[in-house]
Formats: C-alpha cells, structure tokens, sequence
C-alpha cells in the first residue's frame, strides 16, 4: 500500500503510513531548510511523528536571495 | 522635530543596537561575488533574505548562498516575500525562524500582485501573532498613520513603511504622509521599498526616519558596488542633518554675506 502525496508540488508515492522524516529521506534536501504540511510548519522535532496521508502537502523550503 | 533618539546615535531595534541605519537586500545582483562586495562597501546592519523550495532558482538558492551570508557576518533580516495570506505569512516566518535561527522577521503580506501594495488589513493580525509568538516583526506597510498606528499598538516596535512600490525607484511618492508619522509615532521608521536615488535616501532621513532598507535600487546599478557605498553615505548624511536640525525656509531673499560696510553698496553715478 502506498499514499500519494505532493512533495514540493511534486506528486510523490510514499509507504503508508510515512512520517514527515521518510518523505525527506526520499527528498534529501540540502541543509539547511524547513518543513510544512498543509501550510502549517512542521518544526524539526517532529518529523518522526508526522504522518502524512494521501493528499497532503509537504513543502520543503530553503534560503534564497531576497529584499 | 529634531530630537534625537538616543543618546550614542545608534539605531535601535527591539533593543538591539546597529551602528548602520542602512539594511540592504540580497536579490537581482550580478553575482554572488558582487553582492558580497557591496555588502562590504556599505556595512548594512542587517541584510535580507527569503524562503524558496530547493532548486526553484539555483543561481540565486541552496547552499551556495547560505555559504555567503556565513561569510558576510551581518544579521539576517529573514522575508516573507510572496506571501498573500495570513496563513502562508505565519507559516513562513515560523519556517524561517528555523533555518536563518533568528526571531527577527519582515512580515510582507502582498494585497496585490501588480502594485505589491501590502494587505494592510491581515497584516495587523499576521503582525500581533507573530509578536505573541515571540517574533520581532519588522511590518512592511504602507505610509498610512492609522496603520501604522495599529501596528504599533499590536506591539510592533518599529514600522517599515513603503516609500513606492517596490522595485519602481521613484522616490517617496507622498512626502506629507511621510512626514507626518515622523511627526506623530515615536517608534523608529524605516522607509521600505521604492528607493531608486541616494538622494530619496538622504531625503527619508531628513525628515527623521531611522532607517532605509533597499535592494533593487543597488542590485541593478551598473556598478552596484559604488552604488552600496553612495546609498550608506547618504543614509547618514540625511541622518546627520536630521540631527543637526534645518533652517526655516522663506520667501524673501537674504544676503549671507553682511553688506554693513560694503564699498560699493547702493553707489549712484
């Protein structure tokens, strides 16, 4: 079983049952950056206990240049 | 009109102390190279950056640039550029807080995607969460009184208002407003966006703001090195002169030089 989600608008499968911490394992984002499932900020703490379901929304984001 | 804000003239943000009253973008130099030259040159006291997903612009993300703002040793302003609802503004500045590990924000909530014009409405609201959540929020507005006047009172302990929309360099478009939240708030002021001239920098100053942040008006120089130098000069000459304190202007003309005792003063023929 799978769960489809989107993962920096990406579509994503993942194992039932993922965490926030499976989905960036798939990722493997440069740190450093942060999290958020459904536009809620996930703090790194608790990416383990996350889970995701089919539908959600993982954005990763990262430092850019700005004004 | 001149008072002076503090004693050793040191700009000062939710107590923190900042020798330079110049904040500068980070956004739209040349190259990375260039950006860190012009910080060099112009000792901002915080410089600016945003939140983007990995990879949506590699030039300008990732590692490399978090390297240079290492490198640059100034504060980082963290944005939340993009922004159009309070959520995405929330969510934002807690996301940055993480990665830049700073409580500092610049809260942007955008009303409107042509102008830029903030939502001054939410902001207040995006502003007075943030604060409870323990931000210090640096709210980018307009130049309206009463909101910046409500910013103030959901405990925002400086405003940042727009002198243009951002990224045109047209100058202070309503120098009366300007002047008038001198005039009637005692928080500092830090004129936010639409600064195209150091002259429009000198000139915010004059009138007694605290601070100019700025970006494009630097970036997009052909020399934006000389330009980074020429904006942190005039932002403390303004200062400067705001301090100093201006004459009174008027309408009759008056000879500087004393004419008691001029050889030729009023000779006929």
């Amino acid at each position: 079983m799978t769960l489809q989600i989107l993962l920096n608008n990406q579509a994503t499968a993942l194992p039932e049952g993922a965490t926030v911490a499976v989905a960036l394992a798939q990722l493997q984002p440069r740190p450093p950056f942060a999290v958020a499932v459904n536009t809620v900020f996930v703090p790194k703490g608790q990416y383990e206990s996350c889970h995701l379901k089919t539908g959600d929304k993982l954005e990763v984001i990262s430092p850019i240049t700005g004004g | 009109m001149n008072a002076t804000p503090h004693s050793d003239d040191a700009l000062v943000l939710y107590g923190q102390r900042f020798q330079s009253r110049l904040l500068l973008g980070t956004s739209r130099y040349p190259s990375p190279a260039v950006l860190e030259a012009a910080v060099a040159r112009s000792k901002p006291a915080m410089v600016t950056a945003s939140l983007r997903r990995q990879g949506s612009n590699a030039a300008e993300t990732g590692s490399d640039f978090w390297a240079l703002l290492k490198r640059l040793n100034v504060p980082v302003l963290p944005n939340t550029a993009g922004c159009m609802r309070l959520q995405e503004a929330i969510t934002t500045a807690q996301m940055a807080r993480e990665v830049f590990e700073t409580p500092w924000i610049k809260l942007e909530l955008i009303g409107d995607d042509y102008t830029l014009q903030p939502d001054t409405l939410n902001l207040v609201e995006a502003a007075s969460i943030l604060i409870k959540d323990g931000f210090q929020v640096l709210p980018y507005c307009t130049e309206d009184l009463v909101l910046c006047q409500r910013l103030v009172d959901v405990g925002c302990q400086a405003v940042m208002p727009w002198a243009a929309p951002i990224g045109t360099g047209r100058g202070p478009v309503n120098p009366y407003a300007m002047q008038t939240l001198r005039e009637r708030l005692d928080v500092p002021l830090i004129c936010d966006a639409g600064l195209g001239l150091p002259s429009h920098a000198c000139q915010v100053m004059e009138w007694g703001f605290d601070a100019v942040l700025l970006n494009t008006a630097v970036a997009l120089s052909p020399d934006p090195i000389a330009m980074a130098g020429a904006f942190a000069d005039a932002t403390a000459a303004g200062h400067a002169a705001y301090r100093a304190g201006t004459m009174q202007a008027q309408d009759m003309a008056q000879p500087s030089t004393p004419v008691l005792g001029t050889p030729f003063w009023h000779q006929s023929n």
